[in-house]
């Protein structure tokens, strides 16, 4: 787990509520939209599709940061089954979000942000997440 | 950031918990969705329909935030139904399926009924004559196939619904107003013409195919379908010869687009009303001269003969269709497993009249509340399947890897008398 970087200052970015809430952690950014119902697995948190950028990568405890959701409407529940199996990411951020995502993040209680330049994070940044508010701490150099 | 989301008081005091976490959470669940797309306020709705039914999807965590939902209170304002679970409510032991399936899916249906939701477990609410939408109602609808329907065919109001956003309307009776409960966006985008005959239900199935790919979610303009269609009846809850052909065409268009609402011209009710003014004047144009694209991807198996189970009755079959199969069955003695799929209250009505004990002395199964799309067919040891409906057809080789032959009913039906495919 990367450790935060308390000395550097961080990028502020403001976007929309669209699940209240705090969290803070370590990015998971996924460069294209994920489909919750059959391409995340509820059990454990792993992406299963082998299309995906992330396929093999688990979302669990991460803050997750992807264009939107897609796919079945039914994985809004999906993402309430990764949280009930405590796999589910500790916040997600999207640069635009739609229903699939928003209800999911309602009822499973994942804070959650939208309308963020989600390009401003990368993979390993520490990020912490207040309502609309992102805070960004670049990952060190490799 | 804030939002243009105009509020009522008492819809404000709602969100704040004035009648509990469990309406509040719904209406969060109905005001964020409102600001995500750009509503401009909350429009009352007449009637929902829930989808996310089936255990498999909802799992052990879902079934239990149904019941807590239920718990902190929350009740349905509006006449709610429900889509198909993944098995018959009253018949599941004798039908094969386990009951490490079926003891959650009935916890599942049991926290519905609660929030008093009805368990019509049906994904053609608009064939029941209780529920049955009308003309520029407002509704909230989950499942695919019944929101083109709605839209399309009655010239009603509804985008397609989540499962839980479905069910979070129902408790707040309200929907926010985006997407195709306005004006500007049920103009068409597409214009279809046809230079081939369209007849049996099969071919609507295709054609909903070859559409369905290539406008997506876009908005149909059928400029010429209507020379294809029987008048449209006055009583759409019994299907009839038109109905049917309506209900396989919008099924397909959702499931292999992403289509709410097609107009035909001259035929549906918006069509009928505002003419081509219904039409983007950038509008692509799609000419279809052949259903064989269609048929190549649906009847995907060629080299099957042997059919383990023909299924007829997606989405749910009508009573014009149990009449039919009634009447094509009188007498025979079926070689092969048949599932008529229908809707529980479709059943009792076609048990009235007789046609489902003609079914079932010819060894066909009427079969209510499922599918073989969302039941678990493999686990009955079915392999191979035959269908007239466009929608199953692709379905349910996807979801229960079975191999699929397609053709219209009569085929279906005598590969049920026969147990071959010719």
């Amino acid at each position: 787990m990367t450790n935060p970087d308390e000395k550097q200052s961080p990028i502020i970015l403001q976007g929309r509520v669209v699940r209240a809430g705090k969290a803070e952690g370590e990015a998971l950014v996924s460069p294209e939209p994920i489909s919750f119902l059959g391409g995340v697995d509820p059990e454990t948190g792993v992406i299963l599709d082998p299309n995906h950028a992330l396929h093999g990568v688990s979302i669990a405890d991460k803050i997750l940061v992807f264009p939107h959701g897609k796919g079945s409407t039914v994985g809004s529940y999906t993402i309430l089954r990764l949280a009930r199996n405590g796999v589910a990411p500790r916040a997600m951020i999207n640069a635009e979000s739609e229903a699939i995502t928003a209800v999911g993040a309602i009822i499973a209680d994942i804070p959650m942000v939208d309308l963020i330049d989600i390009r401003q994070i990368e993979t390993g940044d520490w990020v912490r997440v207040e309502d609309g508010r992102v805070e960004v701490r670049k990952k060190k150099p490799a | 950031m804030t939002s243009d989301l105009k509020l009522t008081p008492q819809e404000i005091a709602l969100l704040e918990g004035a009648e509990g976490p469990g309406v509040q959470r719904a209406m969060e669940i109905v005001v964020t969705l409102g600001r995500i797309y750009g509503a401009p306020d909350l429009v009352p709705v007449g009637h929902v329909q829930i989808a996310g039914v089936s255990y498999k999807n909802l799992g052990d965590a879902g079934v239990a935030f149904l019941h807590e939902w239920a718990e902190e209170g929350a009740r349905v304002r509006v006449p709610t139904t429900l889509n198909p679970a993944g098995m018959e409510m009253d018949r599941w032991q004798e039908m094969g399926f386990d009951p490490a399936f079926a003891q959650p899916q009935i916890d599942a249906i049991m926290a519905f009924v609660k929030m008093g939701v009805k368990p019509t477990l049906s994904c053609t609410p608009y064939l029941f004559p209780d529920d049955a939408p009308a003309r520029g109602e407002h509704l909230a609808w989950a499942e695919s196939s019944a929101v083109v329907w709605a839209n399309s065919v009655v010239g009603a109001y509804t985008n397609r619904e989540g499962g839980p956003s479905a069910l979070a309307a129902a408790i707040v009776g309200r929907t926010a107003r985006y997407g195709y409960h306005l004006p500007e966006n049920r103009l068409a985008t597409h214009i279809v013409d046809i230079r081939c005959p369209v007849r049996t239900i099969a071919d609507f199935g295709a054609l909903s195919y070859m559409v369905g790919k290539r406008v997506g979610a876009g908005v149909p303009w059928f400029a010429d379908l209507a020379d294809w269609l029987p008048p449209l009846p006055n009583d759409f809850t019994q299907g009839g010869d038109a109905g049917d052909r309506l209900k396989t065409l919008g099924a397909g268009l959702a499931a292999y687009g992403a289509v709410a609402l097609y107009h035909v011209a001259g035929y549906t009710p918006e069509a009928r009303d505002q003419g081509e003014a219904l039409i983007r004047p950038n509008a692509q144009r799609i000419v279809i001269d052949s259903l064989d694209e269609g048929y190549a991807i649906m009847d995907a198996d060629p080299d099957v003969t042997e059919i383990d189970l023909v299924t007829i009755g997606c989405p749910h079959a009508s009573l014009s269709e149990l009449r039919y199969i009634a009447q094509r069955l009188q007498g025979q003695k079926l070689a092969t497993r048949l599932w008529v799929t229908t809707g529980r209250i479709t059943r009792a009505r076609a048990e009235q009249a007789g046609w489902v004990q003609i079914i079932e002395e010819a060894g066909g199964e009427v079969v209510a509340d499922t599918c073989a799309v969302v039941a678990p067919v493999r686990s009955l040891g079915v392999r191979t399947m035959a269908t007239n409906a466009g929608k199953m057809a692709n379905y349910a080789p996807m979801h229960s890897g079975v191999k699929m032959r397609f053709g219209d009913i009569d085929r279906c039906l005598d590969a049920a008398i026969t147990g071959r495919w010719k």
